[in-house]
């Protein structure tokens, strides 16, 4: 029998097709071409644009803004890939109300930025459908660099010292290349399988071997990595999750949101995929978000999302608060889970409402209990396999604004690094400036001498 | 509401705003529907002799340049006068004066110059119950290369001979349409004059290609791989027509001649600004080829609301206001100062203003912490160009200095007196009288 809505405990195949088509479809549909042109004609091209400045990648979006209205979408593309060789992915991912977007004078004029991630995409997208890459790749060094992880870091350090004619092996612990792009990122934001054709795209530079399979620590050692490359680059992402630590957080049904949304990227038929009738999501991120959302749009009846701290404290934006209010979830604040109940399976969680005091977080004695047949834990993700003899702090390994590690001829970028903070676009940077700074060092013009510490960046706490 | 009505040159409209001779009054069903919408009149687009009619290109007859939002800002075209048979014209232009008496009906004429072919075309006109004639010595493409419109207009002595035919001919006024084709409009306006004409209008359009297909390498509107240069109209040429209609109205042997002002009128403010220059009525064509007839309401109702405000009774009370304050560069007051102002409460720091003023122009725009932009008085000349690159409206400004305050620029306090160059110390000329 068909299932439904209604249909209890955690089962699949709760909509018919059509409605998994239209929920996990395009969140924003690409500009049209006059659509774009309209956009673009609203940028002012500011002196030493704002927009710039909020851009990890330093983009120039005045300019490529320019090229789009002027009828040259490929060459606003290539000004986009000059800064972020994955400006595809950022101009679908990017929180560029918090960025780009936030501080356009338009923004502060009218309370209407310039649809900059949307023209961004235009532009990419102009480009790509083309299968045109805008970069070739300069007469081989000799060097040879290895990249650990396949996420946004990696692609982009590895794309940057093949352009300069240096030998890289990317080593991904996947099976697929792409990181979180290709399993942690919600479907409706990369529809068409984007993530895995970006890779395809940015490998035409040639020059990038790619090997799956391969994980710090277990497959690959540190060590053997200095013996073998001229440098190595760790760009691994935060492979371990944390957990709650709460009474029967083993119960049945009760996984990590990371794992429910790589598994949801990967399903090739969505009604495959089961989902709870009650599903409550734990944690005030990104990935809560994206968790919450799409167990809605897979069919939940009720999805609730709890956070322990206030709405200020969320890291998602209010974009992606609306954005979760929109489909169906609620949200509450202040609340931390104190036990799960059920036999087997979970059947409901009881939280506990928390006081942000001078002291940190307070538990109180209200609780409330929510029916659940499903949890996903969303509350953060940990290093997982980094040698000892990094630096560590603040569970990130530590570098300095080039990228540079504790240990000489090893940089570090993205999530799993001192200077990333959990956004896409931050992790290219990382990865396209520590290319920058291995080149300079491996053709002799940089100094690869470090201090021991390097110039840490310290660790957002 | 303000009267509207309007009498120009004796032809009587229930308000200014005729319709142009051009595309849209070719034909009785347009023009019949023009009325209905509330048009004052209009000028038939342009007969020519009988006979069998001109014909057209059968390609695109218009090119275009647009501004954000693909918004139509200059059109020019290379249709040619009508292409419909004689007699067929003047049964409609009659059947449509007839029902509709009380707007203007005016007939535009483009025969050889010859004074035989006017003597024929002019009491066919006449019979219709036409209101009067406007002669087209201004159509720059085609018909030119046959020695009529541009071709005529561009020769002072023709115009005044043409003119003085037909005034000989018709008891019906008679308008000159002038061409911007020439060096100085006050030659052929002049001429007019003295031809005897009643009044003349411009602009005619402008000699233009709009743009150049860079696949074909040929210029737009192309026809089969060529291109010809057509008659530019539409908003952007309004600056150009206002100066004409100006330079006419304030010279001394052109003072007084009825004007109907031509040129990129699209709102009540355009028609308001051509009266102020000079214009007695205002003509109208490429604001309705671009948004059709409806849009004379916006302009009744809003001229009208206009002229409330400001107290004008009638439209003959508007004409010419401006017209005294229009001069010539040497009377300036040269000790009239102002400086840039920005609001820095409007400020969206968008940094136009340095861009434009440090890479283009006196460095006289700082930029601050905090993108905080400021005039440095001291280097600033008043140009202005900070007020026209800014996109925000009144966010900068120009303050005049009063008598007595130091002007940081020059060191000098701002002198009380009027003072222009002809008295100005570095005029050679000054120099010399005083030797």
């Amino acid at each position: 029998m068909q299932n439904t809505q209604r249909t209890p405990g955690v089962a699949a195949g709760r909509l018919d097709q059509a409605a998994y088509k239209n929920n996990f479809d395009d969140l924003h549909p690409p500009f049209e071409a006059h659509e774009a042109s309209v956009a673009a004609d609203r940028c002012y091209f500011c002196h030493d644009a704002p927009c710039i400045t909020a851009c990890p990648t330093d983009i120039d979006i005045p300019m490529f803004i320019r090229q789009i209205q002027t009828g040259n979408p490929d060459n606003a593309a290539r000004t986009i890939f000059e800064q972020n060789i994955l400006g595809g992915m950022c101009a679908r991912v990017c929180p560029t109300e918090t960025l780009c977007e936030e501080v356009c004078v338009r923004q502060t004029s009218e309370g209407e930025p310039v649809q900059i991630g949307h023209l961004q995409r235009f532009a990419t997208d102009h480009m790509m459908a083309q299968d045109l890459h805008p970069f070739t790749r300069a007469a081989t060094t000799g060097r040879r660099v290895a990249v650990v992880g396949a996420g946004p870091a990696g692609l982009a350090c590895a794309h940057r010292l093949a352009m300069k004619g240096h030998d890289v092996v990317i080593f991904d612990a996947r099976p697929k290349p792409g990181g979180l792009n290709e399993y942690g990122i919600a479907s409706y934001k990369a529809v068409n399988n984007f993530a895995e054709q970006e890779v395809n795209w940015l490998m035409q530079i040639g020059g990038i071997d790619l090997r799956h399979g391969q994980k710090l620590g277990e497959q690959l050692q540190l060590e053997e990595l200095q013996e073998e490359f001229d440098a190595v680059f760790l760009g691994m992402g935060l492979a371990g999750v944390n957990a709650l630590r709460t009474e029967g957080e083993e119960k049945a049904h009760v996984m990590d949101a990371v794992q429910f949304i790589a598994d949801l990227r990967q399903a090739d038929d969505l009604s495959t995929l089961p989902v709870g009738r009650d599903v409550v999501v734990i944690g005030g991120g990104m990935t809560a978000v994206d968790a919450a959302v799409q167990s809605k749009l897979l069919g939940a009846e009720h999805v609730t999302m709890v956070y322990r701290r206030g709405r200020d404290r969320l890291s998602a934006s209010s974009f992606e608060q609306e954005l979760a209010s929109s489909k169906g979830v609620k949200i509450i604040l202040n609340a931390q889970p104190v036990s799960f109940q059920g036999t087997d399976a979970v059947e409901s969680v009881t939280f506990a409402y928390t006081i942000d005091g001078p002291l940190g977080l307070e538990v109180s004695d209200e609780t409330f209990t929510l029916k659940a047949d499903q949890v996903l834990k969303a509350i953060g993700q940990s290093l997982d396999g980094v040698p000892g003899v990094l630096e560590i702090v603040g569970g990130k390994i530590t570098t300095d604004a080039n990228g540079r590690s504790s240990i000489p001829g090893v940089w570090a970028g993205g999530d799993c690094a001192s200077g990333g903070d959990d956004l896409t676009v931050t992790a290219v940077a990382n990865g396209r400036d520590a290319a920058e700074d291995i080149h300079a060092v491996l053709m002799g013009t940089q100094s690869p001498a470090t201090d021991g510490t390097a110039d840490a960046v310290t660790a957002a706490q | 509401m303000a009267n509207l009505a309007s009498d120009f040159v004796g032809i009587k409209s229930p308000n200014p705003f005729w319709l142009a001779s051009a595309p849209p009054t070719d034909k009785e069903y347009n023009v019949r529907r023009a009325f209905e919408a509330g048009w004052g009149g209009v000028v038939w687009k342009t007969l020519g002799e009988d006979g069998p009619p001109v014909v057209n290109v059968n390609g695109p007859r218009y090119g275009a340049i647009w501004g954000g939002d693909r918004r139509l800002l200059g059109l020019n075209n290379i249709e040619l006068i009508t292409d419909r048979p004689l007699q067929q014209n003047l049964r409609e232009i009659k059947a449509v004066k007839r029902d509709y008496p009380d707007r203007a009906m005016v007939v535009s004429l483009m025969v050889p110059c010859e004074e035989d072919a006017w003597k024929a075309i002019l009491p066919v006109v006449e019979e219709t119950g036409a209101d009067g004639v406007e002669l087209n010595f201004g159509c720059p493409h085609g018909m030119a290369e046959r020695g009529m419109g541009s071709a005529v207009g561009q020769v002072p002595e023709y115009i005044e001979m043409v003119t003085r035919w037909c005034k000989q001919n018709t008891r019906m006024p008679v308008i000159v349409k002038l061409t911007p084709n020439i060096t100085d409009i006050l030659y052929p306006a002049a001429a007019a004059k003295r031809g005897g004409a009643d009044a003349v209008s411009l602009i005619n359009t402008i000699n233009s290609i709009t743009s150049v297909d860079l696949d074909a390498m040929a210029p737009e509107p192309m026809i089969d791989g060529k291109g010809t240069h057509g008659g530019y109209c539409g908003p952007a040429v309004k600056p150009i027509a206002l100066n004409m209609v100006a330079e006419i109205a304030r010279n001394a042997e052109t003072a007084g001649l009825p004007i109907s002002g031509i040129g990129g009128v699209t709102t009540w403010r355009d028609a308001a600004e051509f009266l102020a220059l000079g214009a007695g009525n205002v003509q109208v064509c490429t604001a309705v080829m671009t948004y059709g007839f409806r849009i004379v309401e916006e302009m009744i109702t809003g001229l009208s609301a206009w002229m409330d405000e400001k107290g004008y009774t009638s439209v003959a009370d508007v004409t010419g206001r401006a017209v005294p304050n229009v001069t010539d560069w040497q009377y300036l007051n040269l000790n009239y100062i102002t400086k840039a102002q920005i609001d820095q409460d409007a400020c969206i720091k968008c940094g136009r203003c340095f861009a434009a003023c440090e890479d283009t122009s006196h460095q006289a725009i700082l930029m601050k912490e905090g993108r905080v932009f400021e005039v440095d008085d001291s280097e600033c000349v008043a140009c202005n160009l900070c007020v026209n690159v800014c996109p925000v409206e009144d966010c900068i400004t120009m303050r005049t200095l009063d008598a007595g305050e130091m002007d940081e620029r020059t060191g000098q306090p701002v002198d009380a007196e009027y003072g222009n160059w002809l008295g100005h110390p570095n005029n050679p000329q000054v120099v010399k009288a005083a030797e």
